[in-house]
């Protein structure tokens, strides 16, 4: 195996009566779009910051690009570009003034500045926006703002935190099309989300909970592990469904996908009949149950279930 | 120390200051607005103190005595009334700061030769011009007494006598003992402690409440280029701002000049660093906006003002409040303002309160140096 981009051993980071980090593990290989998964609270940002060398973590280590983030913080800022969660550039310059402000920060050259800036807003559509103030940007025009400037330099990794978050569909697809063009070029990316499908786009992605890492593979294989299958229930009433089979036997979880109620269950052929004799029984109107294959939120609700479990026993 | 890292963050900032009216304003007009208010509005000068009299004799000789009073640019004489009640209510009601009970018998006892007690009443809610106004009240009666004894020992020819001693005073640097040449020059001192605490400290945090500092943190810049791209452009502005108050000074309120300007320059540089350092190390301690201009106006403003001896001679100061002042970098700039425009001294001179604010300058640099981390919480 080649060597890894990003190692993260043991790593702990605690906040004042809260415990973000709790011996957190996991590899990203060279050229990998990595995704850490998890809802709010889960310890994406922390192990972001930690990863861009800004925060100090209180036990473990990681390496990035082979630097030490606990002893040489300062020596991974050449190596990274950092997108933090919250928008990072200054509203109060235009497009161009921002990005020549990291250009000169990472030393890059005015020749290198000035074609990599064409070619970077070019393509992310906003060529002619470049003397327009960021904070008049809309919020997808930011994130890729805020793209284009860390990538103004060639970074060997690609912090990005939560950033397409608060971003409209198509911009979305605009960052994820810049992100795979990235990885053609060396680039290693990892992404932080709350988006479960977009963890689906990612390489290999992490499942945090609590600070904990739940699992680590690729979305392929993290269906494939978890036992169990999941039966979807497209009904009109899908509230009435999920509360009514919440507690029924052989169900360990219920989420609510839409107009759909995806119930996990030890054992799909089996259960269903019951089910939907159960829902006929109650007058519940639904128009198909089948058994589809899970998708990273089923499984990771399911994940999480099985955690808090663990925790609570 | 990358020059060039250095300067993008000088240049961002810059560009940043000339976005912001609010800044923008803050540097162009706190000179001017400093400089009217404090040289027309603060004047320690106690001249035409207003005077009522009571004159009981209304003889030649109380007449005399009177006009020495009303021909005095210290005194006004507003009114001559004839009752005590009305001198009183005078001075309840502020009509006058002074009055003045001349006895039904003065030129009598003048005469004989006999001593004469002249009452003199004073407004004493204002403390300044209550001392003044006696003391200049005791001068003038007391030369118009000198008249009258020199008179008293002709008549009863004895030999005529000069006094023996006697005093001729000349004030020096300030010869005409105006106030505004005390005030104006220390104003500058003022200006600088406002604009540049007040926008420095502003500057970094800033950027921790917009959440630009995050990313900032992860470049590879350092955090010496940090605080010295961002004190650069306000360091500019400082000077600007300290030119255009001397220009104020010497041109519209015709303070004099005397010194050197190189002097001038390098206090005012010095000072400037030190007051920007102050400004950063609150700005990076708070990391709030709102914090850290409270605490800049009360740390810089305030005390530049009170505790300087830009208003109060600090030697006048109760003893216990004496040691603050030597905190306070203002009180060190203000020596060499004054010396600078109204002693006309040099730079050898200045070597006190020059090395006091070099020492200060760089403490408070290296404040924010070791404050400044670039590290979240």
């Amino acid at each position: 195996m080649d060597e890894k981009t990003v190692v993260v051993r043991d790593l702990v980071k605690d906040f004042p009566g809260v415990r973000a980090i709790d011996h957190l593990s996991f590899d990203v290989a060279p050229g990998e779009i990595f995704g850490i998964v998890g809802p709010d609270g889960a310890g994406k940002t922390t192990t972001m910051r930690i990863l861009a060398g800004v925060l100090a973590p209180d036990g473990g280590g990681a390496t990035v690009a082979r630097c030490d983030v606990v002893a040489d913080p300062e020596g991974v800022k050449n190596l990274i570009s950092y997108m933090p969660q919250r928008f990072g550039l200054y509203e109060d310059l235009t497009v161009d003034e921002n990005i020549r402000f990291y250009a000169d920060l990472f030393g890059v050259s005015r020749r290198d500045r000035e074609s990599r800036a064409g070619e970077l807003l070019k393509s992310c559509g906003m060529s002619e926006f470049r003397g327009r103030q960021a904070g008049k940007l809309s919020g997808g025009m930011k994130q890729k703002l805020g793209l284009v400037c860390a990538l103004i330099h060639t970074p060997r990794v690609l912090l990005l935190d939560e950033p397409t978050n608060g971003v409209d569909p198509v911009s979305r697809r605009e960052f994820w099309v810049m992100l795979y063009s990235l990885v053609g070029q060396g680039v290693t990316v990892v992404n932080s989300t709350a988006y479960l499908d977009e963890a689906e786009r990612c390489h290999r992605v992490a499942l945090l909970h609590q600070g904990r890492l739940l699992f680590c593979d690729s979305p392929a294989r993290l269906k494939s592990r978890l036992q169990g299958s999941v039966v979807s229930i497209v009904s009109v009433e899908a509230r009435r469904v999920r509360d009514e089979l919440a507690a029924a036997e052989g169900v360990s979880s219920v989420v609510l996908v839409g107009d759909a109620v995806h119930l996990f269950v030890d054992d799909a052929e089996r259960r269903i009949p019951d089910l939907s004799a159960r829902l006929i029984g109650r007058q519940i109107p639904f128009d198909e149950i089948v058994r589809v294959t899970p998708s990273i939120e089923d499984l990771f609700v399911e994940a999480v279930r099985k955690d808090s479990t663990r925790v609570a026993a | 120390m990358n020059l060039r890292r250095l300067l993008a963050i000088s240049r961002k900032e810059v560009i940043q200051v000339l976005r912001d009216t609010r800044s923008l304003l803050i540097v162009l007009l706190m000179p001017l607005m400093l400089m009217s208010v404090l040289g027309y509005g603060v004047n320690l000068d106690t001249k035409h103190i207003r005077v009522f009299a009571l004159d009981e004799e209304g003889s030649q000789a109380s007449q005399d005595l009177l006009r020495r009073f009303q021909s005095s640019e210290y005194f006004d004489l507003v009114a001559i009334v004839t009752d005590y009640r009305a001198l009183a209510t005078a001075l309840d009601d502020g009509r006058c700061q002074l009055a003045i009970v001349i006895p039904y018998d003065f030129s009598a006892r003048l005469h004989d030769g006999r001593p004469v007690n002249i009452q003199a009443l004073v407004d004493g809610s204002d403390n300044n011009t209550a001392e003044l106004a006696i003391g200049y009240a005791q001068g003038v009666i007391a030369s118009y007494g000198a008249v009258v004894q020199a008179e008293y020992l002709r008549k009863s020819h004895a030999p005529s006598v000069n006094p023996v001693l006697s005093v001729e005073p000349r004030t020096w640097f300030n010869e005409d003992l105006e106030s505004k040449n005390f005030i104006v020059p220390g104003v500058a001192a003022i200006v600088m402690a406002v604009v540049g605490v007040l926008l420095t400290s502003l500057t970094v945090a800033r950027e921790w409440e917009r959440g630009t500092m995050e990313q900032l943190i992860s470049t590879p810049v350092t955090s010496l280029e940090i605080i010295i791209g961002k004190l650069l452009p306000y360091f500019a502005l400082g000077m600007f701002d300290t030119a255009a108050c001397a220009a104020i000074a010497v041109l519209w309120f015709q303070v004099p000049f005397r010194g050197s300007l190189i002097a001038l320059s390098a206090g005012s540089g010095i000072y400037l660093i030190a007051i920007l350092g102050l400004g950063f190390w609150i700005s990076v301690a708070t990391k709030q906006q709102l914090a850290a201009s409270q605490i800049g106006l009360v740390t810089a403003f305030l005390p530049s003002f009170l505790l300087s001896g830009f208003t109060f001679p600090i030697d006048q100061m109760p003893a216990g409040v004496q040691p603050f002042t030597y905190f306070i970098a203002a009180r060190y700039y203000i020596v060499i303002l004054k010396s600078v425009f109204l002693r006309g001294i040099g730079v050898s001179f200045l070597a006190g309160p020059l090395i006091a604010l070099v020492i200060y300058a760089s403490v408070m640099v290296l404040l924010a140096k070791l404050s400044f981390r670039k590290s979240l919480a």
